[in-house]
């Protein structure tokens, strides 16, 4: 085991490599969520839902698209792994008002998500009010076991964390190439954003250097067909 | 006036494009060529001897040439006629011709006779008048630098026959003061840019300003066509027509392919037939004298810089009075200038130009040039046009050509005495380069044009048009259809575009109706669309304009931390911020590099040590050679028509023995071992090397065509199995490389070649790429910036560029896959197929090579694909990368970690 990530040798499944956390083993997946096998407990952060229409009421016309492509997305992540729990890491409304904005389809959509399921919102800085309307719980962090899951990272033992949004950048004889990644140590993550709208920081950010001390970390980048795992010294 | 003193015999050269003189010579001889690619051949109402001059010209222009010793040329006689006849007129003629002064005659001649107000008694200090008549001509030219020396240079005769004549610029460093005076005491003539005249027409004062316009004189007509800016200026010269009726136009522009559809532009255009201005052709122009460099060294292979011929070119330099040296990329020039300063013994001053370079260090070699105090001056296209400064007897052109039309504008630099001949020498600096070289030289012989047809209005131009529209007087759809319908480029535009256009400006234009609300146009009761408040109204204004800069950031050198390992480290703990400011660079080409990678910037060997917000920081690296090459490529491929030429002088074997000797034997050997491609044939060879195999073919469309296709086969070979692993391409050619024995499988019929270069990989693959071409995204974020989607500047705060709110590509991928028929994906796409996909030259050339592929089985590399092999490693390819690049880097890792 080096730098806390096992390399992914998984052949018949290379959608997916495994990040360990505090010695619990985690499937990444290429679409951006963890997946807990034996709690079967999926996380995705920072859905920022309705970022979109959030633009659009300052003028900015984005199209009002983002949502619906966010939840499908999400729906096939769920319907691969069919969880028992679902977290949602914070910030999965864009504004504070953004609830208020989703379409009578997306609403049904999340029922649809939610049914059968234990689900979960943790509040984050864009949602810090969340809504008692959406089903699910809503909680400001979740620990199980020698896991906590919480919004804002801090660099605890065994955190789970988003709000950074995660992105890292490849690079190699005058080509390059950039995509979100999960950032681990070993100890800690640091998920990617999930949302379709939602934009990156590049792991070479201060931000990051708080929160993995010392040792380096590894990103974990989602590519076209699989996650890669890179040191973190390697992008930029 | 920096050159008013340059007195030559009888005739005087004045900074700008001023320009007076003497009898007419006559055309050189003409061509053979095709009629519509030769400016002799344009048709019959071009020049009449026009009636007697005394007749044209009032008697104070008359004694003012006069006592000069001149006389007014034919042309600009021929233009004072056609402003009596009311007719609007595109003047084609070679720098030097005395355009500029052609195209304001009428104007002058006008204004002079004009009545003086009986109130007030006018005074001729030229600037200082006051007239009350409104504005009556305004100019319009690409280049602000250049609106300003216009009018210096506007100034003097205006004086000197004491005219009573305002005159004006207004360009966006004009002090608010003064452009508000503008609006309500309008001087009599404006000289501003496209750009400016959008943001007076979305004024509520634009039916006063431009009520009286008596003409519009447009400069540098043939630069501004090629682009949206041409668009953009298209459609305010629609609004014109409608606000002023009156008002006709002169185009002024360098020689080009189709005037007759130049000449469409400078007029309404009538609903279902075309229209055209009147064409004046001067004559005169002395042919230049272009040859090739006769090397004595060794012709490189590969490459770009021309390195073998640096003491050559340094003896050019040496030996002429004033050398401008134009290669086509930023790096080139930095590489060049570099290497002619370390062989500078003898201290001559040589300058370097180009667009990355500060305004103020450029505006300082622009100067110096014009004071005569420079030898020599390496630019890239940033001189292509503007001011004529200096007195240069000498055009270097290094490198591709890429074009005749734009190498012989480029000669045009040099000797703007028409009477005399511009000299050009080409140095070629790769063995095709020589080809290209010697078409170019036949063509410029011929005085054969290749510039690109007009445009088709870009739909995002349109959007941003009709916004400021809105901001202006509230319009109608039906009247506003109707008027943008007279702009040429938009003749042909289909009510359905139009309507998705206004629907996308109103509300995003989304089968999804959630944005009502948030409309940014609405309709009041009669259906007049107007702006829906005044915060719309101000980022239209802060935001107009269609130039939209590749993102830059900022250099500085810094010292190194040593070592030079290539370790990132993120933080720029180790090196002192700050630093000396260098200059700016791509953004794209600073993400292709690792830190600790050596490249060549403001003419040194620098070492990429770590990117920090938007600065670079660098630091001197001791390498004499740089680790990348920077040689990103030029902006424009080559012509479709030299393409043609090379096609045809490889062909025809008797025409070689215009070559150098080492081209001939090179192209000897071809044939004996592989064979030299047919004009209309794709030759295919394939061979293997090293454990991998290789295709090679050579089209010849220039390398963003290429580039498109080397990404289209790779992906039907990963189909049929070949296992490729990578592509390269250049101007001429492009190289793949597999795992798979591509020449058994040819043989073996598993790869069939016909099937393979079908157009029809221009349907799905074409679909599948588009998906994930950073290319087509970058394309498209162009587009919503134009279109107004999102915004450059915001209002009230000006955000660095790094705090990113959301990302285009993200937008582009929602918007791809749940409305592909968009208005703004229909304007990407448009763009895709002229611009950096260059799709629609890729599909005429597979239609062409249909059942004409020639496939060629060799042991071993040819020496045609040589050159193209060369610059595997050495060329990037721009932005694409995928899986492979990822799992390579995660390869080093766990060799790192087993290791």
């Amino acid at each position: 085991m080096t730098l806390g990530a096992r390399v992914s040798g998984d052949v018949e499944d290379m959608r997916v490599s495994k990040v360990t956390i505090s010695d619990v083993t985690f499937t990444a997946d290429l679409s951006g969520a963890l997946f807990w096998e034996e709690q079967r407990l999926l996380v995705v952060s920072d859905l920022h839902l309705e970022k979109g229409s959030s633009f659009a009421t300052r003028g900015v016309l984005l199209p009002p698209y983002d949502t619906l492509a966010t939840l499908s997305r999400l729906a096939a992540v769920i319907s691969r792994h069919n969880p028992k729990i679902v977290i949602a890491l914070g910030d999965s409304f864009h504004d504070r008002s953004a609830h208020e904005r989703l379409s009578a389809d997306d609403r049904d959509a999340v029922a649809g998500l939610q049914s059968g399921r234990d689900w979960i919102w943790i509040s984050g800085n864009h949602d810090p009010m969340l809504p008692s309307d959406l089903g699910g719980t809503v909680a400001d962090e979740v620990a199980i076991g020698p896991i906590t899951f919480r919004h804002e990272p801090t660099g605890a033992h065994g955190e789970i964390a988003g709000h950074l949004h995660p992105k890292a950048r490849v690079s190699a004889r005058g080509r390059s190439m950039e995509r979100r990644c999960f950032a681990s140590d070993g100890m800690r993550a640091v998920m990617p954003a999930f949302g379709a709208y939602a934009g990156g920081l590049s792991i070479r950010d201060a931000a990051f250097a708080k929160i993995f001390p010392k040792n380096g970390f590894v990103a974990h980048l989602l590519g076209d067909r699989r996650v890669h795992a890179i040191a973190a010294s390697r992008c930029y | 006036m920096r050159r008013a003193h340059h007195l030559s015999g009888h005739s005087l050269r004045l900074v700008g494009t001023l320009h007076f003189a003497h009898p007419a010579r006559p055309r050189h001889p003409s061509t053979n060529l095709p009629p519509r690619l030769t400016c002799d051949a344009v048709p019959p109402r071009i020049l009449k001897i026009p009636a007697e001059p005394a007749a044209l010209l009032p008697d104070r222009f008359q004694q003012w040439f006069a006592a000069r010793g001149w006389s007014p040329r034919e042309h600009q006689l021929a233009l004072l006629e056609k402003a009596r006849e009311d007719r609007s007129a595109l003047l084609i003629a070679p720098t030097g011709a005395g355009k500029t002064l052609a195209g304001f005659l009428p104007t002058l001649v006008e204004l002079s006779s004009a009545p003086a107000t009986p109130a007030k008694s006018v005074v001729s200090t030229g600037r200082a008048v006051q007239r009350s008549g409104g504005l009556h001509t305004l100019y319009i030219s690409p280049l602000k630098a250049l609106a300003v020396d216009i009018a210096r240079n506007l100034e003097r005769p205006v004086a000197e026959m004491g005219l009573p004549i305002k005159i004006e610029t207004r360009t966006g460093d004009t002090p608010v003061s003064r452009r508000q005076r503008q609006r309500r005491y309008p001087p009599d003539i404006l000289l501003t840019t496209p750009e400016q005249l959008a943001l007076l027409l979305s004024s509520d004062d634009a039916p006063f300003l431009f009520s009286s316009l008596e003409r519009i004189v447009l400069d540098e007509l043939h630069a501004l066509v090629t682009s949206k800016r041409g668009d953009l200026l298209s459609l305010g010269l629609a609004r014109l027509w409608r606000l002023a009726p009156q008002m006709r136009a002169i185009g002024l522009s360098a020689t080009v392919a189709e005037p007759e559809s130049l000449a469409r532009f400078l007029v309404p255009q009538p609903k279902d037939s075309a229209e055209s201005a009147d064409i004046v052709v001067a004559g005169g122009a002395a042919p230049p004298l272009v040859e090739m460099l006769d090397t004595r060294e060794r012709l490189p292979w590969a490459g770009h810089s021309a390195r073998h011929a640096l003491p050559e070119i340094y003896q050019l330099i040496k030996a002429n009075k004033t050398t401008l040296v134009f290669v086509n990329t930023r790096s080139q020039a930095e590489m060049l200038f570099q290497n002619l300063w370390s062989m500078n013994d003898d201290n001559l001053a040589i300058a370097l130009h180009h667009g990355s370079l500060d305004v103020a260090q450029r505006r300082k070699v622009e100067d110096a040039m014009s004071a005569g105090r420079l030898r020599g001056v390496v630019c890239t296209s940033s001189l292509d046009l503007g001011v004529d400064w200096g007195d240069v007897d000498l055009v270097v052109n290094i490198g591709a050509p890429k074009g005749s039309s734009r190498l012989m504008q480029r000669i045009g630099r040099a000797n703007h005495r028409l009477d005399e001949a511009s000299r050009a020498v080409l140095v070629p600096a790769n063995r095709f380069e020589v080809l290209e070289c010697r078409v170019a030289i036949d063509a410029i012989a011929e005085n054969a044009q290749d510039t690109p047809p007009l445009r088709i209005g870009a739909l995002d131009v349109l959007a941003q048009h009709v916004l400021g529209c809105a901001c202006g007087e509230p319009f109608l759809s039906d009247e506003l259809y109707a008027e943008v319908r007279t702009a040429a480029p938009y003749a042909d535009l289909s009510r359905q575009d139009f309507d998705d256009v206004v629907d996308f400006v109103a509300s995003g234009g989304y089968a999804l109706k959630t944005y009502e609300r948030f409309a940014r146009i609405k309709q009041d009761k009669e259906g007049r669309w107007r702006v829906a408040n005044p915060k719309v109204r101000q980022s239209y204004r802060m935001n107009v304009g269609t130039i939209v800069e590749d993102d830059m950031l900022k250099v500085r050198l810094v010292r190194s931390r040593g070592g030079g390992q290539g370790k990132a480290s993120g933080s720029t703990g180790v090196i002192a911020r700050g630093g000396r400011l260098l200059g700016e660079i791509e953004e794209a080409f600073i993400e292709g590099l690792s830190p600790g990678d050596t490249f060549v910037f403001s003419g040194e060997v620098v070492r990429y040590e770590t990117l920090v917000e938007d600065q670079v920081y660098v630091s001197r690296a001791h390498d004499k050679d740089p680790k990348v090459p920077s040689y990103m490529g030029g902006k424009f491929p080559l012509s479709t028509y030299l393409a043609e030429r090379v096609r045809r002088l490889l062909d025809d074997g008797r025409a070689w023995s215009g070559l150098p000797e080492q081209v001939r034997d090179w192209l000897s050997l071809q044939r004996d071992v592989s064979r030299v491609p047919a004009v209309r044939e794709l030759l295919v060879e394939s061979f293997p090397r090293a454990n991998k195999h290789y295709i090679v073919c050579y089209p010849f469309e220039g390398r963003l065509a290429h580039q498109t296709l080397g990404m289209l086969l790779t992906r039907r070979l990963e189909r049929a199995r070949a296992r490729p692993l990578g592509f390269v391409a250049n101007e001429y050619a492009v190289a793949i490389w597999a795992l798979g024995d591509m020449s058994f499988m040819i043989r073996d019929g598993r790869i069939d070649l016909n099937a393979l270069f079908d157009p029809d990989m221009l349907g799905d693959d074409l679909e599948a790429w588009l998906a994930e071409s950073a290319l087509m995204k970058r394309t498209f974020r162009n587009c919503a910036i134009i279109s107004g989607l999102i915004a450059r500047r915001h209002t009230g705060e000006e955000k660095s560029r790094r705090q990113v709110l959301f990302s285009t590509d993200l937008v582009y991928d929602v918007l791809r896959k749940h409305q592909a028929d968009h208005v703004l994906l229909r304007a990407a796409r448009a763009d895709a197929a002229t611009g950096l996909l260059d799709l629609r030259r890729l599909g005429d050339m597979l239609t062409r090579i249909q059942g004409r592929i020639t496939h060629r089985e060799l042991d071993h590399v040819s020496p045609l694909a040589v050159p193209v092999m060369l610059e595997i490693g050495r060329e990037s390819v721009y932005g694409e990368a995928g899986d492979e690049l990822l799992a390579e880097a995660a390869d080093e890792l766990v060799k790192e970690a087993m290791g």
